[in-house]
């Protein structure tokens, strides 16, 4: 393939794409998800047994879609192996094109089946279909899927349709178009004023509007300037960032090349975690085709803007999604945050002046610049335009990956889409925005979604991680855990975090052991806030969140645990106490063999018991028993 | 002859010369020269990072500095497979505790840990992303959802045979 050389050259291809789409529209397209969820759940499995049944059946010559070798292909049926597709927990995912069939938890044994009756007759599957247990309804079609049918997707749009392996699949799908307006209809200027019009605030967590971060990379005269995509989410319970960059590369790329040519800078950098091996695959492959394509590097399309991009891996710290510790990681030194000012727009990375923005903030640009700032703030509420994606997980019956216009509520986020609450348990709480987050329980579920309203209410948006909680969940046990998590992402660099932090983890310690002391919750709240005013950068600031809100909202179930040294939610083992169900015990004897110290007693083939005083809760009884007559109460 | 010099004719640092090379001239690549070193060798050996410092010119206790700051970073050496099991919020919700428990007890170590033969290192990890198959694992690249502790001996047993079948070969 030849380089484009210019604006039309690229216009050729991309006419040539959509023609060759337009004159196959018979044609069947087979969309596989192979996100990181579906790939775990066996989907390149599904697609080795597909790709072999229509071989065998003629219906299919080549393996890929849409690559310029095959444009004409004699394909009857295509296969794609897409990105994320959202449904996670019912993968692997198929659609199929152009029935709109939409298949859940396939397995390469149905394939077969798939092959004679949906594809050559067109005949739907019944038990392939997504049944929903919340509904007791089959749903046929993906979008009727009440998962579906509520979202809206803007930075999504794609993720999920396109093969993220092939750039001209993008293009197909009018890929770079925004690029090419930007690029020949409108100055720099321009184009910040139509980000700045959207409204679009980051979506890596504080809300910082895009538009003037970008202005005051526009306004440095700096010769030599950054741009960085963040895509280190290391937030436990979010994986948005992941699914974009595994599942539509081109969009943030387009995304980042767009702002490179806004603030005037020739140079950036994605920043992926480590543990997102397939996130780094597709963007390296990406960028490749960029380059071989002309669509990164000098004079790109014919035009005075050149653009270099760099993948960068991380390696394995949370801190360093932190903008400061971040460029430094990429700079190849430890990730420790600095104090501010110099913001990173004015030194950055080898401080030059950096803009930083997140990947689903890039991944939002394209749209807006092809469709208006005025469409985009048309979305959402006045202060929080647009949509926002979301991590739906825990205990809810439908989770996965969702994209909603703010201004949504929790109620509506988790019961409509989510389906509610798995086996019919009480919802909880929902914790929003990782471990710099805050638990929001059952009675702000009206609770309209967006960055201010979830911070008045003690959360924040964060990268957004939903993580619903239900009854059995101990909320002091649930912040214990995320202090944990930060305990251990500490940098160090500053005292109240490194000190702070541990010094709150070993009170929770212990309260959940039974041995918290009425002043606690005092101390607790005390210590949170002086770590919020002293910490150097956002880790310290909004390491405390988790259990000031869990203060807040659950100050009962601490209390209980401090006074009457009982844990209502039955979770915290040293608190547990263990007893024998009489009516289920056979009285074989197990567990009285089986404890360390000799608790249990009972006459064989009679019902035994516990001697609570005795009893270490150590949960042996529980594990041995044959009839799962020992529960927890 | 001095050290650099003779280093160079062992094996290993050979190997090490041959992707150093590639890092020439790109600002700031400590850190992926560390990650292909651990790709290499499974982990960072004392010797090689001493090679690197003088090849690159950065003090060793730099070098010794990040490659600690970093979780994915290593010290010692790990095993063929290693099991990182996910402690992320979804997991955590879901009883990953006791799949951490279950490995922990099937394998005899603690996280962090390697077994004697070098087959298996236990790791936990803050989020693997994959939340919606909650609880997961991962053995080298590959995830594993929906855990439960029944389904830990079969995975152990699956690697197991793995190398049953590639030591009769």
């Amino acid at each position: 393939m030849e380089k484009f050389k210019s604006v039309q050259d690229l216009e050729n291809l991309r006419k040539k794409l959509k023609d060759a789409l337009a004159s196959s529209k018979e044609k069947i397209t087979v969309r596989l998800c192979g996100g990181t969820g579906c790939r775990a759940s066996g989907s390149p499995d599904v697609h080795d047994e597909l790709v072999k049944i229509l071989k065998r059946e003629g219906l299919m010559d080549v393996d890929v879609s849409l690559t310029h070798e095959c444009l004409e292909s004699t394909n009857k049926v295509d296969i794609k192996m897409t990105g994320c597709q959202g449904f996670c927990a019912q993968g692997p995912l198929m659609s199929i094109a152009p029935m709109g069939v939409f298949y859940v938890g396939v397995k390469p044994e149905d394939m077969e089946e798939v092959v004679e009756k949906t594809i050559k007759k067109g005949e739907i599957i019944e038990r392939l279909l997504y049944h929903d247990p919340a509904s007791g309804k089959t749903y046929v079609k993906r979008d009727e899927n009440p998962f579906y049918a509520k979202q809206t997707r803007v930075v999504l749009k794609d993720c999920g349709t396109v093969d993220p392996a092939s750039i001209y699949d993008y293009l197909a799908e009018d890929g770079y178009s925004a690029l090419v307006k930007v690029l020949t209809s409108m100055d720099r200027k321009e184009v910040i004023d139509e980000v700045i019009k959207s409204g679009l605030r980051g979506r890596g967590g504080a809300g910082f509007p895009t538009g003037e971060k970008w202005l005051g990379g526009y306004k440095n005269p700096s010769p030599k300037k950054y741009i960085i995509c963040n895509g280190d989410e290391g937030d436990p319970g979010a994986f948005m960032d992941r699914s974009v960059m595994e599942g539509d590369p081109h969009k943030v790329i387009e995304g980042m090349m767009i702002g490179a040519y806004a603030i005037g800078c020739d140079e950036g950098y994605i920043y992926v975690r480590a543990e997102y091996p397939l996130a780094v695959q597709m963007l390296k492959k990406a960028i490749k085709d960029c380059e071989e394509l002309g669509l990164l590097g000098d004079n790109i399309l014919g035009t005075n803007f050149s653009f270099k991009l760099h993948v960068r891996e991380g390696a394995g710290a949370f801190v360093c999604g932190e903008s400061t510790a971040l460029t430094y990681s990429i700079e190849g030194k430890r990730g420790m945050p600095r104090v501010r000012p110099p913001r990173t727009n004015e030194k950055g990375l080898w401080d030059m002046p950096t803009v930083l923005n997140n990947v689903e903030t890039f991944a939002s640009i394209p749209t807006i610049l092809s469709k208006g700032g005025d469409w985009f703030a048309s979305i959402g509420t006045a202060n929080s335009t647009g949509t926002k994606t979301f991590a739906l997980t825990g205990k809810v019956n439908r989770t996965g990956l969702v994209e909603v216009p703010m201004g949504l509520t929790l109620r509506e986020l988790i019961f409509d889409i989510g389906g509610g609450i798995l086996n019919n348990k009480k919802f909880k709480a929902v914790q929003m925005g990782g471990p710099s987050g805050g638990c929001i329980p059952e009675s702000q579920l009206d609770l309209a979604i967006d960055f201010d309203s979830l911070k008045k209410a003690g959360a924040i948006m964060g990268s957004g991680g939903a993580v619903v909680v239900d009854e059995d969940t101990c909320m002091v046990d649930f912040a214990k855990f995320f202090l944990n998590f930060i305990v251990e992402e500490s940098c160090g660099k500053c005292i109240p975090c490194r000190e702070g932090n541990k010094r709150m983890l070993e009170i929770l310690q212990r309260i959940t052991e039974g041995k918290g002391k009425e002043e606690d919750i005092e101390l607790l709240e005390n210590l949170g806030k002086m770590i919020i005013d002293c910490s150097l950068c956002g880790l310290g600031k909004t390491a405390p969140n988790p259990v000031l809100s869990t203060i807040k909202h659950f100050r009962n179930e601490y209390e209980a645990h401090i006074l009457d040294k009982k844990c209502p939610a039955n979770a915290c083992t040293a608190l547990a106490s263990y007893k024998i169900d009489p009516e289920k015990c056979i009285g074989c004897g197990k567990c009285a063999k089986n404890c360390p110290v000799g608790a249990i007693s009972g006459e064989k083939k009679k019902p035994h018991v516990i001697d609570q005083e005795k009893c270490i809760r150590c949960g042996t009884c529980m594990e041995v028993c044959p009839k799962d007559a020992i529960y927890r109460g | 002859m001095c050290e650099c010099c003779k280093g160079s004719k062992d094996p290993k640092f050979v190997k090490v010369d041959k992707f150093l090379s590639q890092f020439e001239g790109e600002k700031g690549s400590l850190i992926s020269i560390l990650q292909q070193t651990q790709r290499e060798f499974g982990y960072l050996p004392e010797d090689v990072i001493y090679y690197i410092a003088r090849k690159i010119q950065i003090p060793a206790s730099t070098i010794y500095g990040v490659a600690t700051f970093y979780a994915q970073f290593h010290l010692k050496p790990r095993g063929k497979y290693v099991i990182r099991v996910c402690l992320g919020t979804a997991c955590h919700v879901s009883g990953a505790n006791k799949i951490l428990a279950e490995f922990e007890k099937q394998l005899g170590i603690k996280p962090g840990e390697t077994t004697e033969d070098l087959k298996f290192t236990l790791e936990t990890v803050g989020c693997l992303g994959a939340c919606g198959l909650a609880p997961t694992i991962m053995v080298n690249e590959k995830t594993y959802g929906k855990m439960t502790p029944e389904k830990v001996n079969e995975v152990l047993q699956k690697y197991n045979e793995m190398e049953t079948v590639a030591a009769a070969q």
